[in-house]
């Protein structure tokens, strides 16, 4: 089979996994080397499904032991089955990256044989890029669930960020769809290359020039709507893998479903995108924004509203906090304003200092009034004609599209709010789903910017 | 400042460089006279406008760049660099009074947002920005023995942007990144990198082994693609069509 063949259907079995960032580590280049890395990331394509293409994502194989329902490489389906050779990895991701057509690699496989020989595999092309080609960028490889710790510790040094996917937010959910993966095989590898990071960071104060291990952190993957889990588990659950394993990013990938199960969505039905953009909005609350989980989804409604983002809702149910002052309020009061992001709310700050803010300023400075107008004052005044009661805001804020398709709103009695009819009735209609945000592009509008670390938000 | 009538309308001619227009500032103080716009030729005179001619003199503009150190602050120097690049029709008029302004305000310029002039400027420089760093991932090389060749189209002139970043990631490559827009090329080999005007470029064909990379690169780019979330609008969004023509993937067989 030539590498044209292989590249293909090895192409088309990882494009399923939504992570493709190249962010993390900022590494100059080197006499002798090819190749630097860049912390915000760099997008050197964009797919005609809107997904930014930073690295070259291919498997190393798509034979695999395992039959876990929801994948395409399952045993049980019958579809083509190659293999890249580790020379032939690392001479065409050296040729793509010569002609500036990605920012490096990202390697994941099905499993050959048993994981620990899926790891040799990898490490061997690596080693090959590393060594031979002398190549400095970027590279994200997926650590193979049960691999021995020798081997997740060597492919550390040699890669940039590690990833193990959780694939399915609950034990039940993996006990059902992946029964040959257990959670201690994710679990274990992650909480060891949380503890290399770790001990790595000790050995850099005590010697310079340590070798660096995962230097752009680890990040996780959660199929979303392949199993009845709901919100607040899966944001509950990606809090925690933040705090306890300090991972740089938690993926959500809207589960398509290709294959015929009856444990599975029908073939029939549209990825979830709605709820994953949702989910993700969520997500850079949490990571962003001083939000909780349970802020955004409290226990008494565990799903994320769709008809309305996450920001907006939060502010809708906390009405004795607004609204806000935008010439004295804090940062972190500011940030919680719909329709100021982490940017304009910086841009405040520093604005204020030499005049007193009005809405016209404000525009300038790329608050998105429609929404932000309901919530702020300035010089101690609402923005014109507007009421500052929760059913106006919330018909202000809800699109003329919107509006139509809910069903009995009576007057002024919008209960549209944790309404549990509403994730329902838009589920059914996905087109309305926003475009996919490649987190991609919000990372590197970061770059330039050195006064942002000092308000955490770097990646 | 008070400006007369005969003031309002005297037009600064220069000749395009960034020394040349920072004479234009020297020139206004020395004369203690306020132009009204700042051009590099002067090809459409308005009826009530006077031109006058400023020729550049490099101690002079060395005084006014100083000056943004010792009167602004460090960052204005590379604001005004970077400014000069940008691609907005009155630029020069407006970094003359953002200069005027910094003079009065000093690093507090900088905080001064909402003011017009500065509102201008920061966006044309955001806008530099985001397109040199577009480019970063969208420019594509094309090898033609042993050396990697690339044309682009930008608005704004970031050919200077774009060099540090390539020679930093390519050290022992030998590269040309042409300019279509503003015909001017940089070419990095082993000694350095140059930046230099260039009237075209003229590129002999491509060998087989070359082919294959482009066909396979378009491979992947089309491969990589989920149907079922196909999106055309997103992506266009974040990938301009203005930048398709220079690119691989978008080429036919």
């Amino acid at each position: 089979m030539d590498v044209m063949e292989k590249l293909t259907i090895l192409t088309d079995a990882a494009k399923y996994d939504v992570a493709c960032t190249s962010s993390g580590v900022d590494r100059s280049g080197q006499q002798g080397k090819i190749g630097n890395a860049s912390a915000a990331g760099i997008c050197h394509s964009f797919a005609a499904d809107g997904r930014c293409i930073s690295l070259l994502k291919v498997l190393m194989s798509n034979v695999c032991i395992y039959d876990c329902k929801y994948c395409i490489n399952r045993m049980s389906h019958e579809t083509p089955r190659t293999s890249f050779t580790p020379d032939e990895l690392a001479d065409l991701t050296i040729q793509f990256y010569r002609r500036n057509y990605i920012e490096g690699l990202f390697l994941s496989s099905g499993v050959m044989k048993n994981p620990d020989y899926t790891m040799e595999q990898m490490i061997r092309a690596i080693e090959l890029l590393r060594n031979k080609h002398r190549f400095n960028g970027y590279i994200h490889v997926k650590a193979i669930p049960g691999a021995s710790a020798e081997l997740v510790q060597r492919m550390g040094l040699l890669a940039d960020r590690m990833s193990i996917n959780i694939e399915l937010p609950s034990e039940e959910g993996l006990g059902a769809l992946a029964p040959q993966k257990k959670p201690e095989a994710i679990i274990r590898p992650m909480a060891l290359i949380h503890s290399g990071i770790e001990e790595n960071k000790s050995d850099l104060v005590l010697y310079r020039h340590a070798p660096r291990f995962v230097p752009a952190g680890q990040s996780t993957q959660m199929i979303i709507g392949a199993t009845p889990d709901s919100d607040r588990k899966i944001l509950s659950l990606s809090e925690g893998l933040y705090k306890k394993y300090s991972l740089k990013r938690v993926f959500f990938s809207a589960y398509t479903p290709l294959i015929e199960d009856k444990a599975l969505p029908s073939v029939y039905s549209a990825p979830p995108l709605l709820r994953e953009h949702r989910l993700y909005q969520a997500d850079w609350l949490m990571r962003f924004y001083g939000f909780t989980a349970d802020e955004i989804v409290p226990a008494g409604s565990p799903n994320i509203n769709l008809a309305i983002d996450p920001k907006c809702n939060y502010a809708l149910r906390h009405m004795e906090d607004f609204p806000v002052e935008v010439n004295k309020a804090p940062y972190a009061k500011l940030l919680r304003v719909p329709g100021i992001g982490v940017t304009s709310a910086q841009r405040i700050m520093q604005a204020r200092r030499a005049v007193s803010l009005d809405f016209d300023g404000l525009k300038k400075l790329g608050v998105v009034l429609k929404r932000a107008k309901f919530f702020l004052t300035c010089q101690g005044r609402l923005f014109d004609g507007v009421v500052f009661k929760h059913d106006v805001i919330l018909r202000g804020l809800l699109s003329k599209n919107d509006l139509a398709r809910l069903p009995a709103i009576s007057g002024e009695q919008i209960s549209l709010l944790d309404m549990p009819g509403t994730r329902q009735m838009l589920l059914c209609e996905p087109s309305t789903a926003h475009g996919y945000l490649p987190e991609e592009r919000k990372e590197s509008f970061h770059g330039n910017d050195r006064s942002r670390t000092e308000f955490g938000i770097y990646i | 400042m008070e400006m007369t009538e005969a003031e309002r309308n005297l037009v600064y001619i220069y000749d395009g460089t960034l020394e040349g227009f920072l004479c234009c500032v020297y020139e206004s103080y020395a004369q203690k006279e306020f132009p009204s716009d700042i051009r590099v030729n002067a090809g459409q005179i308005m009826v009530l406008e006077s031109t006058k001619w400023v020729q550049t003199d490099f101690s002079h503009a060395q005084k006014v760049y100083e000056s943004l150190d010792r009167k602004i602050c460090m960052e204005a120097q590379d604001f005004i660099r970077d400014a000069f690049l940008t691609c907005i029709p009155d630029r020069e008029i407006l970094m003359y009074r953002f200069i005027l302004q910094g003079y009065k305000y000093g690093r507090k310029i900088f905080d001064r947002l909402t003011d017009p002039v500065v509102d201008a400027l920061t966006k044309a420089v955001r806008g530099l920005s985001r397109e040199a760093h577009s480019l970063m991932g969208f420019v594509r090389f094309t090898e033609y023995d042993h050396v990697m060749i690339s044309c682009i189209s930008p608005k704004n002139r970031v050919l200077p942007l774009l060099a540090k970043h390539f020679e930093n990631r390519f050290p022992n490559e030998v590269f040309l990144i042409y300019d279509k827009t503003h015909k001017m090329a940089i070419i990095h080999k082993q000694e350095g990198t140059l930046l230099a005007s260039m009237d075209k470029i003229t590129l002999p064909p491509m060998d087989e082994s070359e082919k294959a990379y482009h066909a396979l690169w378009r491979c992947f780019q089309k491969t990589i693609a989920i149907e079922e979330r196909s999106n055309p609008k997103c992506q266009m969004n974040h990938m301009p069509k203005r930048f398709w023509a220079d690119m691989t993937e978008f080429e036919s067989d």
